[in-house]
């Protein structure tokens, strides 16, 4: 079985984003972007499920800039998978177009599973493996914290509001990760070396005749509304004195 | 407009979060209400109750028991066909089905709303909240997730709705529902909670974490949350997660606990009214959006605080 894992390539999760003062979005310039942590979950999840015999190939795609193939897809095949797709553009892909270039994807590479992540630390949409499964017609184990492969189908254990529910899934299936899901391992220098000459295959958005023009229009990018440091108080007794002023305390 | 809502449930109870997005839905048009699951009647009729619902859809089936995505997702795009926006709660069960009815029905999503500013202009939060986007839906339809704390809830009762019976394909025999482990605690729901008592890693261990953190939050009538630290390192179950990735609150009081305040956590919780912090280190990050500030060690702090309570 082959695991397709698309990654997106974020604005590093340490870095503070700074709104552009024009208002049009948040400053990317010179600032260090990395793999979505969500994504580098799904990797390593495709790894294991490789390593444990389950699966035979893991293959990684992104839509994004040139520039993704040096470091995001470096990363990721140094992790462990076996080769990658760049679908190049310089515009930003709403995940509804997304799903429908990865749909694509799927019909071309035909995986058992493909697994994303569950949302981008940027947009926060939480909605390509969402979208990718209804397009396909497939099912879908959205935040999960376990994977389980069995025969013909996955069983999902979910992170839901209540706890966890698990799903039991038809092969070919979609899951999106949740962070409990495993601990992604690091990008050694030795395997970034070695994953220099696993194969990137170089595709642009108009190669997969999909539409991809933004539906949501962005009007303004703003900064939120700041909250002020308070006071500090020097004991518990003054504390409770607070709380009670609050009148969450007798 | 016509919209729809979609309404959480456990097929026993309404949940809150649905009221939110009634709120939201409010704003953009005529609300009706869509409640799928199995043996729900009883959902529909608090549904109907809900004042400003104009009707309630019950669509009762066994297929929908759980919410299953690929069985739900094709009933709501298919109602669709009679509304100009369907909105759902952003719950873990909203943020499950919702795009995938956006994709049967070739629409780009509008999750997590924070405002209606418009027919088709909402705002909307990006990196963890660190910006705020202004947004403008060009599809004919939209489909929108709704932040439950960013909107009043509507009130519960006042509503006459009528319920009419709908139907759609049932089970596509592509998921099935294989066990749940759900949390039953006496102590209030995390996002609808007054006080939330949150702690972090810095309590060390489980055993402390219960310890030192429950008991301060049952003297304060409170929910107990958690850093994405305390639940990684096993401290605590998932749904305690408070933070941009986990859940969402805004209570009156929300008191931080050896918690640092990386930025993933603070935009789980800094709409809240007032913020407490108790941590030993004066640089933390927490302390810039604490009203209420307390340097020192909570293992001392935190049981003399619950005693003098």
């Amino acid at each position: 079985m082959k695991v397709l894992v698309p990654v997106k390539r974020v604005l590093d999760f340490n870095v503070k984003p700074r709104v552009k003062v024009d208002g049009t979005g948040v400053d990317l310039a010179n600032v260090k972007m990395s793999m979505n942590p969500f994504d580098e979950i799904a990797i390593e999840e495709a790894v294991r499920l490789k390593e444990s015999g389950a699966a035979s190939e893991v293959v990684v795609v992104t839509i994004g800039v040139a520039k993704a193939e040096s470091d995001v897809l470096l990363t990721a095949r140094a992790m462990g998978a076996d080769r990658a797709i760049l679908i190049q553009t310089d515009e930003e892909v709403e995940p509804l177009a997304v799903a429908k270039l990865l749909a694509k994807v799927v019909e071309e590479e035909q995986p058992g599973l493909v697994i994303l992540g569950k949302q981008a630390i940027d947009d926060d949409s939480n909605q390509t493996g969402q979208m990718l499964a209804a397009l396909l017609g497939w099912p879908q184990g959205t935040f999960a914290s376990k994977v389980e492969i069995a025969g013909e189908r996955v069983k999902v254990t979910r992170e839901v509001d209540g706890g966890l529910e698990t799903v039991d899934l038809r092969l070919p299936a979609i899951v999106t990760t949740d962070l409990r899901l495993n601990e992604p391992r690091y990008a050694t220098l030795p395997n970034i070396m070695k994953a220099k000459s696993k194969p990137v295959a170089k595709k642009t958005v108009a190669d997969y005749g999909v539409d991809v023009r933004p539906r949501l229009r962005t009007l303004k990018v703003a900064e939120p509304a700041k909250r002020q440091a308070g006071i500090k108080v020097g004991s518990v007794d003054e504390l409770v004195e607070r709380l009670k002023g609050l009148g969450i305390a007798k | 407009m016509k919209t729809l809502v979609w309404v959480e449930h456990d097929n026993k109870a309404l949940k809150d979060a649905t009221l939110a997005a009634v709120t939201a839905a409010a704003k953009l048009g005529d609300v009706d209400l869509l409640v799928a699951g199995a043996d729900c009647a009883g959902v529909a009729d608090a549904a109907a109750k809900i004042a400003g619902a104009g009707k309630v859809l019950l669509a009762d089936d066994a297929a929908y028991t759980h919410a299953l995505a690929e069985n739900v997702a094709p009933l709501v795009a298919t109602l669709m066909q009679g509304y100009d926006a369907v909105l759902f709660p952003a719950t873990t069960t909203g943020k499950n089905i919702a795009p995938r009815v956006a994709a049967l029905l070739d629409v780009m999503q509008i999750s997590d709303i924070l405002s209606v500013e418009g027919p088709d202009i909402f705002t909307r939060p990006i990196y963890a909240g660190n910006a705020i986007a202004t947004v403008q839906s060009t599809d004919a339809k939209k489909v929108i997730t709704v932040r439950g704390t960013a909107f009043e809830k509507a009130a519960a009762s006042g509503g006459s709705a009528p319920v009419e019976s709908v139907s759609g394909e049932g089970d596509k025999g592509l998921s099935a529902f294989a066990g749940a482990e759900i949390a039953e605690s006496a102590r209030p729901e995390l996002t609808s909670a007054k006080v939330i008592v949150s702690g972090g890693r810095a309590l060390q261990n489980s055993e402390n974490f219960h310890a030192l953190i429950e008991p301060l939050a049952d003297k304060l009538g409170a929910a107990v949350g958690a850093s994405r630290a305390a639940v990684d390192a096993g401290y605590v179950p998932n749904d305690y997660q408070v933070g941009q990735t986990g859940k969402i609150v805004a209570p009156e009081v929300y008191i931080a606990i050896g918690i640092s305040g990386a930025i993933q956590h603070l935009a789980g919780m800094k709409d809240s009214k007032t913020i407490i912090a108790i941590n030993k280190d004066e640089d933390a990050p927490i302390f810039q959006v604490a009203d209420i500030g307390l340097v020192g060690d909570l293992f001392k702090i935190v049981p003399e605080l619950t005693e003098k309570l």
